[in-house]
């Protein structure tokens, strides 16, 4: 029985080419469209949590100037000294290292090349405190800071815009009349969440930068102040400390406004995360209004065909053709359209989902259960609206099917 | 006399119900024996085509009683009345009810693919089906490439093509020119003569009734005259 209704249901699919097409591609759209607009989601979230992770947890950022968020620009503000580094390190207890940086931009070339690059003077502990690793070399060490050293470390995208082939280490490069030989190269991080090259820079000693690359009146001026804060203590307490700390030192009335600001890592975190809640909900509507038409194209296709349907169902039955027989061929019917549309959909989602994430430079993060969840509803419709006219046909009599209008 | 094949006795049907309601048999009472070849004529809206549905198994009567074989038709249920068409019966719609983009020869084999006889002799027995309609060469072809009378050709052979002990045909010949008319009589005949098949037309034209051994004449929902009776004394 089983195989007559196969039989019966294949003619009946390579009779009704288009009406079987239309009810695929309704299913395909459907399964293919939830698919990648969740895998993108994923492959977005998956990517700012890494960019997040990239910034290294128990970390508070300290900058002259006020801004309202992250990625603003800061308006004019007077730039901290060393000192202040110091005094953080001193007074709040839970600040387990500070490291300070300044930073100028400069052309900086090696033999025939030459790129524009924020030159960042620091500490040795920069490089724990900013969670970076090393690709090749190594990092400056106290001794070498301490002595004004001319060594530096390149950022990825510095080293591949000035060394295509051979390795940098042990190659002077040039910048504001400085021969700096270089000693490493810091392993890759990509973009920023808000789409800074964060690999553009080359790292070298605070004292080496102060004397030789800072401009004379800012000589002892430090930009941004990383801190590390220690295993287990609150970084909102050191925020609420520093800012504090810092307002008595830079000595701001009780009714003014900071000058510089305080935020922690967390805080990005958070305004990213809720970024990509919008962009996840977003993209759900999308998928959601897709997999509705899809839907509703299926339904559509299946009631119009009723009228001739029903007729056929009516011709079965009166040459003797069993109610169940009838219903096993538009199961099986239903069942293999849609579970190959479902499938098709899959592929397709695959092949898009991979090109975009690629085009985008996201992360490919597939979710099975949502692969199975987009199959499940689009071939349940198909069954569904494939099944239900036919099974009410099918308990008509006979000659009531046949005069179906 | 033995038993008949097809006993009725008071069969009504009424359509709708309420104001709306029509009663298209009004106490229909007849005997069929085995091997009869039976013509059914009457003016149009008769009850001719409500009284083969009822035969067919197509259709239920309001009241009364339909027996076929010694079986009581109302006391069974859907499925048994299902196979008692697909073993015993075939049936010649006066609309065809070919299954559209269909071929002839898939129309044909349909009744056999229920029956569940495998590929080869389905095809063997739907193409000798169809010769002997005379649309040998015209198996690959789908209703819409047929003429009328074509199309009833292949209803005609897709309900003989089961050898079944009653054919039920609804205006066979109504499509078709005289020559080819003559060509289903003779058909129609053979089947009656020499495969013992008890057949019932329905014609509207005397010159078809003429083939049949028997005629029963409706009028208003019953039957007003019955060759039959009038012949025994
Ligand atoms: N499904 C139906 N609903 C209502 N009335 C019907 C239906 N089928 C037939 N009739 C009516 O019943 C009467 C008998 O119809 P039918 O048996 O088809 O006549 P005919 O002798 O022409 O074949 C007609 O008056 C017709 O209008
Ligand atoms: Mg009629």
């Amino acid at each position: 029985m089983f195989w007559n209704a196969l039989l019966l249901a294949l003619r009946e699919i390579r009779r009704n080419l288009l009406r079987a097409s239309l009810t695929v591609l309704g299913i395909v759209i459907g399964v293919a469209a939830v698919i990648t607009m969740v895998t993108l989601g994923n492959g977005a979230t998956a990517l700012i949590t890494a960019q997040v992770a990239s910034l290294g947890s128990n970390i508070v950022i300290v900058r002259p100037g006020q801004r309202m968020s992250p990625g603003q620009p800061a308006g004019w503000a007077p730039a901290f000294k060393e000192e202040d580094a110091d005094a953080i390190l001193d007074n709040v207890l839970a600040v387990r290292e500070v490291a300070a940086s300044a930073q100028r931009g400069s052309t900086v070339s090696y033999m025939t090349e030459s790129t524009f690059t924020p030159v960042i003077g620091t500490l040795p502990n920069y490089l724990d405190v900013g969670s970076w690793k090393l690709a090749e070399g190594r990092f400056f060490h106290e001794g070498e800071q301490r002595a004004g050293r001319a060594v530096c470390v390149l950022g990825e995208s510095v080293r591949a815009a000035l060394f295509a082939r051979g390795s940098p280490l042990g190659e002077k490069v040039r910048f504001r009349g400085v021969a700096c030989e270089v000693i490493g190269v810091l392993a890759p991080k990509g973009q920023s969440a808000l789409g800074q090259d964060q690999d553009d820079m080359l790292l070298m000693p605070l004292k080496s930068y102060q004397r030789r690359v800072a401009g004379r009146r800012s000589r002892q001026d430090v930009g941004t102040l990383l801190l590390a804060v220690r295993e287990g203590q609150s970084t909102e307490r050191v925020v609420r400390e520093v800012a504090d700390l810092m307002r008595e030192r830079r000595g701001i009335a009780p009714n003014e406004a900071d000058n510089f600001s305080v935020f922690d890592t967390r805080q990005i975190s958070d305004a990213l995360s809720s970024t990509t809640r919008v962009l996840t909900t977003l993209l759900g509507a999308v998928a959601a209004v897709s997999l509705l038409v899809g839907g509703i194209g299926i339904m559509n296709i299946m009631l119009v065909s009723v009228t001739e349907r029903t007729r056929e169902i009516g011709t079965r039955l009166a040459i003797g053709a069993l109610e169940r027989e009838v219903l096993m061929q538009f199961l099986v019917e239903a069942v293999a359209l849609s579970s190959f549309g479902g499938l098709l959909g899959i592929a397709l989602a695959l092949v898009a989902s991979f090109a975009l994430t690629n085009l985008l430079h996201l992360p490919f993060v597939l979710d099975l259960q949502i692969m199975l969840l987009a199959f499940l509803v689009s071939a349940g419709i198909g069954v569904l609206f494939g099944f239900v006219p036919a099974r009410r046909a099918a308990r008509l009599d006979p000659i009531e099917a046949l005069r179906h209008e | 006399m033995s038993t008949p094949l097809i006993s009725l006795r008071g069969v009504t049907k009424t359509y709708g119900s309420g104001q709306a309601a029509f009663q298209a048999l009004r106490g229909v009472s007849f005997d069929i024996a085995a091997g009869e070849f039976v013509a059914v004529m009457g003016p149009s809206g008769s009850g001719k085509s409500t009284v083969m549905n009822i035969l067919g198994c197509l259709d239920v009567p309001s009241s009364g009683e339909y027996v076929f074989e010694g079986e009581q038709v109302e006391r069974l249920d859907r499925t048994q009345r299902a196979l008692l068409r697909r073993h015993c019966l075939g049936f010649v719609f006066q609309g065809f009810n070919l299954l559209a983009r269909t071929t002839a020869l898939e129309n044909v084999e349909l009744p056999l693919l229920y029956r569940g006889l495998p590929l080869a002799e389905r095809h063997a027995q739907a193409r000798a089906a169809l010769a002997l309609v005379g649309l040998t060469g015209w198996e690959h072809h789908t209703p819409a490439e047929l003429s009328g009378g074509q199309q009833q050709r292949v209803a005609i052979a897709r309900a003989i093509v089961t050898q079944p002990t009653l054919l039920l045909a609804d205006e066979p010949t109504g499509n078709l020119d005289s020559e080819r008319s003559v060509e289903i009589m003779q058909l129609l005949t053979d089947l009656n003569r020499a495969h013992g098949i008890t057949v019932l037309m329905v014609t509207h034209e005397p010159d078809m009734a003429a083939w049949a051994s028997r005629t029963l004449r409706f009028a208003d929902g019953l039957v007003s005259h019955d060759s039959a009776r009038e012949a025994a004394p």
